[in-house]
């Protein structure tokens, strides 16, 4: 059996969870926990270890998906996450501004792990209040040539979007390596 | 109960400020990923401070301070070598050479720079020791320390924002290639220029910061500046191996594009 490993990461309630649920055929094995802190209860739970999703390819392959914890106390569990990833998306939520500082600081630390292609999830574009994708570009300082894709992380066809557009970056970049 | 501990659970600010409020004596010694120092007090107030391997001669510190020039330093640390702080200040002013106050305020100035040092440290071990004074011969200040406290707490702060928008100093630096930017049209200042000259995919930060004689704080500040306005961006150090490596299965090219391609369709059909 051959096993591929794509990372989901973002920063803390940027809907990781969401997004691998909505794709996963299995239930996400997910380690969440009551969330204690006052400051950071926006929502019941948080992921303290990983959230683990599957797509089974065929009887030899399997995409496993890796949602790593958003909050940086865990972020010991970032490295390990990625060991042998394929590639990761780091996943921000369009409506809260405040978080945009913390996913750029995410993306460069998943640069630094390992030169996998990546790509951005900008989710939550459904709500009236989501940044739109170009101001949002400027306010992540992402290079023209970075993926930025809309994203609800709620909703199927989006979210494959977002993972084909990653595997196209893997195909290119394989293109890339044979023709440099 | 000793006074130790790890600064990841109690940062250098609230050493000062425990320190300042209970007006201890003594000396504290702090050992952090990279350096070693320790810093004394006198009933709460600052008397010293030295930074392990570094020159802290008075001499030394006069000449960092341009009290005194690169030919008097050379001449001091010839024919004066064994003296020690105190008889060597003594000698200088005696000399007129120097006043009292001058080296009073160079040595302020560089025990200051020291403790400034220490609020970039975020983790590290310290204990503090009862009744240690400083070593023989050297000369102590007494300063108040609810400035240093302030300003260890701005800095703090500063520290942790610049922390999370670079999160590592192993990375590089290259010029964006946004059309229409040109370097010269852009004030820069002496130190930003230094760093700018260093810039280069080949070139960590962490190796720009050594090379400029930068602190970590230091070389964030700049950094961060030139990230804000969009003149350059973080890439991978050339010539570096990256801590992960990819893996695909498949041993040829041709085998993995299949495998991506094999994804591709199963997720399309999702």
């Amino acid at each position: 059996m051959q096993t591929v490993k794509i990372v989901v990461t973002g920063p803390f309630s940027a809907g990781k969870t969401e997004f691998i649920q909505s794709v996963s055929e299995i239930d996400v094995v997910s380690t969440e926990r009551k969330i204690t802190s006052e400051a950071e209860r926006i929502k019941a739970t948080t992921t303290v270890a990983m959230d683990f999703g599957r797509i089974t390819v065929g009887e030899d392959l399997v995409l496993y998906l890796f949602g790593t914890p958003g909050q940086r106390r865990f972020d010991f569990m970032w490295e390990i996450l990625s060991e042998g990833m394929l590639g990761f998306i780091v996943l921000i939520d369009s409506t809260r501004p405040e978080t945009f500082r913390e996913g750029r600081s995410i993306l460069e630390t998943f640069k630094a792990y390992a030169p996998t292609p990546y790509v951005v999830a900008a989710n939550k574009q459904d709500l009236p209040d989501a940044w739109e994708l170009d101001d949002m570009r400027i306010a992540l300082r992402l290079q023209d040539h970075v993926k930025l894709l809309p994203c609800v992380a709620t909703d199927k066809e989006t979210v494959k979007k977002v993972l084909l557009e990653l595997l196209y970056s893997v195909l290119a970049e394989m293109d890339a390596n044979e023709t440099g | 109960m000793a006074l130790k501990g790890n600064l990841r659970d109690f940062t250098i600010t609230q050493l000062l400020n425990l320190i300042n409020l209970a007006r201890k004596s003594g000396t504290l010694f702090i050992e952090g990923p990279a350096e070693k120092a320790q810093v004394s007090f006198r009933q709460g107030k600052l008397s010293y401070a030295h930074v392990a391997g570094e020159d802290d001669s008075l001499a030394t510190i006069l000449y960092r301070a341009n009290k005194i020039t690169a030919a008097q330093h050379r001449t001091i640390k010839a024919r004066a070598g064994k003296m020690s702080d105190k008889e060597l200040g003594l000698l200088l002013i005696n000399a007129n050479y120097i006043t009292q106050q001058d080296i009073l305020a160079s040595l302020q100035a560089y025990f200051v720079s020291v403790v400034q040092r220490l609020f970039t440290w975020v983790e590290g071990f310290f204990h503090f020791e009862n009744g240690v004074t400083p070593p023989d011969g050297k000369i102590t200040i007494r300063m108040s320390l609810e400035n240093l406290i302030i300003e260890g707490s701005r800095q703090m702060r500063e520290w942790e924002h610049l922390q999370s928008e670079i999160p590592s100093l192993d990375m590089a630096l290259k010029f964006t290639d946004r059309p229409g930017t040109n370097l010269r049209n852009v004030n820069l200042s002496v130190e930003e220029w230094r760093v700018v000259s260093y810039i280069n995919p080949k070139n960590s930060i962490r190796q720009i910061a050594r090379t400029t004689q930068m602190n970590d704080l230091e070389i964030r500040r700049i950094v961060y500046g030139l990230l804000q306005a969009g003149l350059v961006e973080l890439v991978r150090p050339q010539g570096t191996s990256p801590k992960l490596k990819p893996s695909l299965p498949g041993k040829t090219r041709e085998e993995q594009k299949s495998l991506v391609n094999r994804l591709i369709g199963r997720i399309r059909s999702l």
